[in-house]
């Protein structure tokens, strides 16, 4: 009877064992089920018309170099606002606040940022950004939207890179009379590149593909001319997407998911440079 | 003569001294103002959609707005309930955290207990892909692909219906919850497995009832910020699960969330200052102490139940 009992409790093991190695293969089986049926569906679509054309009411002639344009500019933007104010709010909350109510209180304000919907920002956008300070539906008003929206994702991967830098070398920056301005300068900062890089990346990642937001600030799905300046009105690769997902003729169902396929390139292209430049990072440093 | 060069020396020293910490205070203070920019961000948030929504609620009362069971902004007959809306939520987030929590939690449970290292290495990436494929991929996903295959299990599958949305939403969030999930048990240490296992448990039972238990808090916050995440999303089940307020609890129709109805009023014509227009606001409103609730158990979970090894 006990050798039965051990014998079906090893049992259940084993089956148990096989179940969930089962459902994890079925979750990565999603992820190259969704590339297939892109790849299918686009691949036909991704023509030289495509890739240098421009919006147009015939699928056949339907182009995606606006919507590249607007999201180089919003990337650009928003890389240039988060990145600043990330860094340094980071710095602050590591190298400077003490630990108290208040720090702990912009802590949490942080983590709950992070978890805020996208499409909250939007509304933020645009009631701010839009309406109030009058930057209309413009480049200026997505990339800001869009630098709240992956702020915390800077911060908190900038938090983490300077926790990781050792004490010993802020200590011997120190004990050579440095202030602590320049120790942050000097030491913490360089030591902690390759990590506030991966959050950089990460949230190029992100704003590369988020919609919501910058629908909402009033990104266009037609814009026939480039912007010009950052006050002019865009559109954005995802907001392409979507407009020819949208659209009831089936052949825009190919261009969408040939803007995806471009769309998951630079995606691609974004993390295999992180991943190289990190190496280099780490390289010069060992 | 070597006194003036002592004293020049000297002073120019005391100025470099100076000047560097004055450097020092600056750079302090201007780091500081970037960490407030996080602050008033919030504050943003709040006043906008509290100033705004108070536009709607001049209008509609709070009472109309929060027990109405018709959602019909646009129509001439107008009705501001948002229960459609909220129902239409509700399925999509159940739907969604039926597929992710156990899936997440299996994978977690696999690839911190059973996996081999090797293989491991091998299955982790490819989750983690998933977590960072655009949402608007997943819905465009949802609707030409997994839309088709419920109409063919399904014939009276509708074309846009919240089955396929929260389908799409549940790949979305399964590495959400595997990656937290995976952190908090392999964050047990391996002497309370040892003792499991020295006492004659399988792995199984060592997991299920010693590392599982452990590793709760951190497991049970990773399902909140899931469904969190769910009740937010927006593109998918804008895409993929139509733009009808519909009071029901069928997955086989067109519903609309809190989420697809903000990108849709935003889409239309709704001048600043209509009735509409405020909507937006107040639904916006309604959204956003959802996910700060969520925010605030998730938060609360992990600190309660912190355990020190």
């Amino acid at each position: 009877m006990d050798e039965n009992y051990l014998k079906y409790r090893k049992l259940k093991n084993s089956i148990f064992h096989f179940v969930i190695l089962l459902v994890t293969i079925l979750a990565v089986a999603m992820l190259f089920w969704l590339f297939f049926d892109i790849f299918k569906k686009g691949l036909p679509w991704l023509t030289q018309q495509f890739l240098s054309g421009y919006p147009s009411r015939f699928p056949k002639k339907a182009g995606v170099v606006p919507g590249l344009v607007g999201s180089v500019y919003i990337i650009f933007l928003t890389i240039l606002f988060s990145v600043p104010v990330g860094l340094g709010c980071a710095i602050y909350l590591e190298e400077y606040a003490k630990n108290n109510r208040f720090t702990g209180f912009i802590k949490i304000n942080i983590s709950n940022l992070a978890g805020t919907p996208s499409i909250v920002y939007g509304l933020l956008g645009l009631a701010v950004f839009v309406n109030t300070f009058r930057f209309g539906r413009s480049i200026l008003s997505g990339a800001l939207t869009m630098s709240l929206v992956v702020l915390p994702i800077v911060i908190v991967a900038s938090q983490e890179a300077i926790k990781s830098v050792p004490q010993f070398l802020r200590h011997g920056s120190y004990a050579l009379g440095s202030t602590k301005w320049q120790t942050i300068r000097k030491i913490v900062i360089p030591t902690a590149m390759p990590g506030i890089l991966t959050g950089i990346i990460l949230s190029i990642s992100r704003a590369l593909g988020e919609t919501a937001p910058i629908i909402m600030v009033g990104a266009y799905s037609f814009v026939s001319s480039l912007p010009e300046n950052i006050l002019d009105s865009f559109t954005a690769l995802p907001i392409q997407i979507y407009d020819w997902t949208g659209r009831p003729q089936a052949d825009f169902k190919g261009v969408a998911a040939a803007g995806i396929i471009v769309l998951m390139g630079l995606l691609l292209t974004v993390n295999a440079a992180a991943i190289v430049i990190r190496n280099k990072f780490q390289k010069s440093l060992d | 003569m070597f006194i003036m060069i002592r004293d020049m020396i000297s002073k120019r020293l005391s100025e470099r001294t100076s000047r560097m910490k004055l450097a020092n205070t600056t750079a302090k203070n201007i780091f500081l103002f970037f960490a407030l920019i996080s602050v008033f961000t919030t504050i943003g948030i709040i006043l906008s959609l509290f100033i705004n929504s108070t536009g709607f609620f001049s209008k509609v009362s709070i009472v109309e707005f929060l027990t109405g069971t018709q959602w019909t902004p646009l129509f001439s007959d107008r009705h501001f309930g948002i229960l459609p809306l909220v129902t239409g939520t509700l399925i999509i987030t159940a739907g969604a955290a039926v597929i992710s929590i156990p899936v997440g939690l299996c994978s977690a449970i696999y690839l911190s207990e059973y996996a081999k290292p090797k293989i491991r290495k091998v299955l982790k990436p490819f989750l983690e892909v998933l977590a960072g494929i655009p949402s608007i991929v997943y819905g465009y996903f949802a609707l030409t692909a997994i839309t088709p295959l419920l109409q063919s299990l399904i014939p009276q599958t509708e074309i846009f219906n919240a089955a396929s949305g929260s389908i799409a939403v549940g790949i979305m969030t399964i590495p959400l919850v595997s990656s937290l999930s995976e952190d908090a048990l392999r964050a047990v240490p391996d002497s309370l497995r040892h003792g499991a296992l020295a006492l004659g448990s399988t792995k199984l039972e060592t997991s299920l009832r010693v590392v599982v238990p452990a590793a709760i808090s951190g497991i049970s916050a990773s399902f909140v910020l899931a469904v969190s995440r769910a009740i937010g999303e927006t593109m998918i089940v804008t895409i993929a699960s139509g733009a009808r307020p519909n009071f029901t609890l069928n997955p086989l129709e067109s519903v609309q969330t809190m989420t697809a109805f903000i990108v849709q009023a935003s889409q239309g014509d709704n001048p600043h200052g209509t009735t509409g227009f405020y909507a937006l606001f107040a639904v916006g409103l309604v959204l956003f102490l959802i996910t700060l609730i969520m925010n605030i158990i998730s938060h609360s979970i992990v600190q309660k139940y912190r355990k020190e090894y």
